[in-house]
């Protein structure tokens, strides 16, 4: 068996892995280097703590034991893959109520969720008045774009070629109109058994050129750097109202605070969301917004200097759900794409679910709990899908 | 007699500078090309690109750690010092 796979970010890498890993024949194709769009833009996030039980949750604890795995066959510090826990902290008693019901019902889902009686143990420099925090020891960190390129590389190693420069145009179809290949815009063809849409952000006019149009819109989030620093945050550290501008569909902008320091030393600080198509400016405002939730709960953050400011613009599917597995519409395409902000982490997972489609052994046990990720549920909303794409390709050659 | 009558304290000895001058050039000119230490390998570091954009040629400057000697305008009387890993205290 031949596949291609579209798009050289996190996930396009993890499908590659994967699919060599069962001796599959691998081509990867990219407009541009490996990690080149949302996998350099954001923080790494390995996370079940900001997970509902669900198809989502599944797919994330399917991605960790994955993520656990790759880890091992390419070396965890040669992606700075990290256990580092995760402390998610209320800065309300409301907001502690609702946390310690959600991490009720996410133990129920077999995840490991520990009431913390003060916070200022697991991380020291936190604000000493906040009202409470849980602790996710299994949440993890890695470097989205060491990670992909060790992937590509494994793969390559495993004989998948690696073809840059290359974009999708059109699918090739076979007699019996089942999708046997890409064209692409130099007019080169390739033939293959099947086509993955791992196209990220732009999923869905890859989606809409291979004749499966799936609704991925941008969304748009700036991420903070500061200068190198000691050790001072030792987790991931987010608020708990991050989960809540997660699941929520507003198009103006919402701000949570998540905080985490990295193997270089600098604090990455996020995380905005704005529905804005593919705007590229600066919002001082979002910064400024950003930096001010950071210093409420990390009081020490105040003296500390901005190196820079990125942004980068997650796939974001209307119903929050990443879009994984074979089209109905296009026979031989499968999507794999639309992970929104969570597409570090569920990407190795992903890889999982497009090989096993694949090589049929999630046919013969359909794995119920990820039927929800399936294209099928975007089949008959033709105007929702239409208007979708339409605002996407209009935009397409902005990165 | 100097041509210069401006001059900033670098680790404990005076380096003359022209009006308009960036801490770092006044540096290069002086004839200094380090004055940090790389954080996990304490390899020396100065000027790379100059223009603001690679933080390689931090110093600390009146008690400010990680400023870009490429663009701190000096001043007459500043006090700039080599600048080891972090430039904060590692505890």
């Amino acid at each position: 068996m031949k596949v291609i796979v579209v798009g050289a970010g996190i996930v396009g890498t993890a499908c590659a892995e994967a699919l060599t890993r069962e001796g599959i024949e691998v081509v990867v194709v990219d407009r541009l280097p490996v990690g080149a769009g949302t996998t350099s833009r954001g923080e790494g996030n390995i996370l079940l703590s900001d997970k509902a039980p669900g198809a989502e949750m599944a797919l994330a604890q399917l991605s960790r034991r994955t993520w656990l795995e790759v880890g091992d066959l390419v070396g965890r510090e040669s992606i700075e893959l990290e256990e580092k826990g995760g402390v998610v902290v209320a800065t309300t008693h409301q907001g502690l109520g609702s946390l310690i019901s959600f991490a009720d019902r996410q133990r129920a889902a077999g995840v490991m969720a520990l009431e913390v009686e003060d916070p200022l143990v697991l991380e020291p420099h936190l604000s000493p008045s906040l009202p409470g925090a849980m602790h996710y020891p299994e949440d993890m960190q890695v470097q989205p774009v060491l990670a992909a390129s060790r992937m590509l590389v494994l793969a390559q190693q495993r004989g998948a070629q690696f073809r840059c420069g290359l974009e999708v145009a059109g699918a090739l179809t076979d007699t019996n109109g089942a999708v046997s290949g890409i064209r692409t815009t130099s007019g080169e063809v390739i033939e293959a058994d099947a086509v993955v849409n791992a196209a990220g952000t732009w999923g869905g006019v890859v989606g809409e050129r291979l004749g499966g149009p799936i609704p991925v819109l941008p969304r748009r989030g700036f991420v903070l750097v500061t200068e190198p620093l000691p050790p001072m945050v030792r987790h991931k550290v987010y608020t708990a109202d991050y989960v809540e501008n997660v699941e929520s569909s507003g198009e103006g902008l919402e701000t949570s605070c998540v905080v985490e320091g990295t193997h270089g030393g600098t604090v990455l600080i996020g995380a905005s969301r704005e529905r804005v198509g593919f705007d590229t400016s600066l919002r001082v405002d979002v910064v400024e917004t950003l930096a001010r939730q950071a210093i409420a709960i990390f009081p020490f953050l105040a003296d500390v200097n901005l190196l820079r400011v990125y942004r980068g613009f997650r796939p974001y599917c209307p119903d929050h759900l990443p879009v994984i597995g074979p089209d109905p519409r296009a026979p031989g395409v499968l999507h794999a794409c639309g992970h929104e902000g969570a597409g570090i982490g569920l990407a190795t997972g992903t890889g999982r679910l497009i090989t096993d489609y694949l090589t049929g052994a999630r046919k013969s046990e359909p794995g119920a709990e990820f039927a929800a990720l399936l294209p099928d549920r975007f089949v008959g909303a033709e105007s929702a899908s239409e208007s979708a794409s339409e605002s996407v390709a209009e935009q397409v050659p902005a990165l | 007699m100097s041509e210069f009558d401006t001059s900033f304290d670098f680790d404990g000895r005076r380096v003359p500078f022209r009006p308009g001058q960036t801490l770092g050039a006044a540096l290069v000119a002086a004839g200094t090309t380090a004055w940090r230490t790389t954080r996990l390998e304490g390899r020396p570091r100065g000027l790379f690109c100059g223009i603001g954009v690679c933080f390689d040629c931090l110093l600390t400057v009146d008690g400010h750690a990680n400023q870009r000697a490429c663009l701190v305008v000096a001043r007459d009387g500043m006090t700039a010092l080599t600048q080891e890993g972090t430039g904060h205290d590692d505890t």
